[in-house]
């Protein structure tokens, strides 16, 4: 069954709770390279965001609404680059019912152009592209594969894993981790990893659809 | 940490309230969304000003609202940029038919969200212009891509676009001037504190009893080296040096010369390092026309300075001695 509006109600939710959860963890990440807050404001938007879902709203009307809740009470950097992924993944939805893989994986690339209109980055900055940007082809391939979607999003999951975990050794060339220069390697980026719950947040709310 | 402050989460919107409280003839606080804008008014076909950013660099900006200087600013979380709602607010309050100008430091929380209320401003139908300022010398620009801060040259350039846009100069003309002003401007600072957001509860670094931090940003970013405190002057000479060099400042320029505290480092210290930074500019030959001395664009409790110098054609001048009526700078009026 492919996915309908609760199915990306119940993935907003399990994203929400998976930030939430790992709160201390994404802040002790951003205290090493940036300023010790992603943590806490990641949860504070997309606490206010989950409050803000209407079980009755449309795909697209769901996605407006939390990336402008994301936008106006996440703060930092990381609120206009949610909030922008979110609100130009949304306009994909617009015109369908339903989504299957290829549907998902034009939604997901919409979004990371977003992310990467707002933010300049560019693969191995060191940001949260170089989570969402594997995930995305990941997602094309199994689409022109016609790979289900419960396969697919897995897929792009563990992409996302990989390409987080491989932030580690990198430079920042972008954001406040940047201005560490050298000694911002050795650390793993926190909008990487945060973008990673993203997609398994994903991978466990549609475990199965197709 | 030991602070004067009730609930660490009302640091921000209790300091507002107080800032209400105290200057009710000169701006109003407003609340969800959050932002400080002129009481007075903005006359019409005047071209609105707006800056912004986190709080806890205090006058700026907030203190820079009334008249002569901003006519809105929006404040956010300690150190966190604020967001487009509050801004898109503000721009829509102070809009009086000629447009507004965003002035913008830059840091990459703020660029972007000032970025995003410029597109919802403008799809509302208001002229919006933005003039990103970035006149910190100690972050080296061809390293680091997210380019040079925005610190002490920003409190310059509000009260000299401030007054330019009193003058009645255009969006146009006010955008040029922003830019030129910007790109006439070098600043450094350094530490010999750190400083503790509230609800972070502990100093963002740790620095030894007798070492600094040269090249600071105004969060406690890291700056271009730590090493052993060294006379005034010494320090001084570290922090001019690299300002002349980069513009480069030329023999017979004229010169804003503008020497700030940090936040914790008293006035007394602040003049002796003004005397040392004064003689030096003259030593590279150049006027110092005009100066500004004390607390302005600040980082908490943090000891420490920054020095900024801002090379000043005739009609900058004029701009700085118009009268400027805010809580933070006030003269002529």
């Amino acid at each position: 069954m492919p996915l309908t509006a609760p199915d990306l109600h119940a993935w907003i939710r399990a994203f929400a709770d998976r930030v939430a959860e790992e709160r201390a963890y994404l802040t002790k990440l951003d205290s090493a390279i940036g300023d010790g807050d992603h943590g806490q404001n990641m949860n504070r938007g997309l606490s206010h965001a989950v409050d803000q879902i209407d079980d009755d709203a449309s795909m697209s009307d769901t996605m407006r609404t939390v990336a402008m809740a994301l936008i106006s009470k996440t703060g930092g950097a990381s609120g206009p680059l949610y909030g922008t992924l979110f609100m130009d993944a949304g306009k994909t939805t617009a015109e369908h019912e339903e989504l299957g893989t290829p549907e998902v994986a034009a939604l997901f690339r919409a979004g990371l152009n977003g992310v990467q209109r707002r933010g300049k980055a560019e693969p191995n900055d060191k940001t949260m592209v170089d989570a969402l940007l594997p995930a995305v082809e990941a997602l094309e391939d199994a689409a022109e594969n016609g790979t289900p979607l419960s396969e697919a999003i897995q897929q792009a999951a563990n992409a996302a894993k990989k390409g987080m975990e491989a932030t580690t050794p990198l430079e920042a060339r972008k954001g406040r981790a940047s201005y560490l220069g050298e000694r911002s390697k050795g650390h793993q980026d926190p909008g990487a990893t945060s973008t990673y719950y993203l997609l398994d947040a994903a991978a466990t709310a549609w475990s199965d659809r197709a | 940490m030991k602070k004067l402050i009730n609930n660490p989460d009302d640091v921000v919107r209790e300091a507002l309230e107080g800032m209400a409280a105290a200057h009710p003839d000169l701006l109003t606080v407003h609340f969800d969304p959050t932002y400080v804008v002129r009481a007075d008014g903005v006359p019409d076909g005047k071209v609105g000003l707006l800056s912004g950013g986190g709080s806890g660099h205090e006058p700026m900006h907030n203190g820079f609202v009334g008249r002569g200087m901003l006519d809105a600013a929006c404040p956010g979380e300690v150190f966190t940029s604020p967001t487009p709602d509050q801004m898109q607010a503000a721009t829509e309050a102070i809009d009086a038919g000629a447009g507004v100008l965003h002035i913008v430091k830059n840091y990459t929380g703020d660029v972007m969200n000032f970025e995003m209320a410029e597109e919802m401003a403008e799809s509302g139908g208001i002229d919006v212009r933005s003039v990103v300022i970035d006149d910190d010398v100690a972050v080296e620009d061809s390293t680091y891509t997210a380019g040079r801060r925005g610190v002490g040259g920003t409190v310059l350039i509000e009260k000299i676009c401030g007054a330019a846009a009193d003058k009645g100069y255009s969006l146009d003309d006010l955008e040029a001037l922003c830019t030129r002003c910007n790109d006439n401007v070098r600043s450094m600072g350094m530490a010999l504190t750190s400083c503790t957001v509230p609800t972070a509860g502990e100093p963002t670094f740790d620095l030894g009893e007798d070492e600094m931090e040269i090249g600071i940003g105004i969060h406690g970013e890291p700056g271009r080296k730590r090493m052993e405190v060294e006379p005034a002057d010494q320090i001084v000479e570290r922090l001019m040096t690299p300002i002349v060099e980069d513009l480069p400042f030329k023999d017979g320029d004229d010169v804003i010369l503008f020497v700030n505290s940090m936040g914790g480092t008293p006035l007394i210290e602040v003049y002796l390092a003004y005397r040392k930074a004064a003689e030096l500019a003259e030593q590279h030959g150049l006027r110092v026309v005009r100066n500004l001395v004390g607390p302005y664009i600040t980082s908490l409790e943090m000891a420490g300075l920054s020095i900024t110098m801002m090379r000043a054609d005739d009609d900058i001048v004029e701009l700085w001695d118009a009268p400027v009526h805010t809580p933070g700078m006030r003269w002529g009026a």
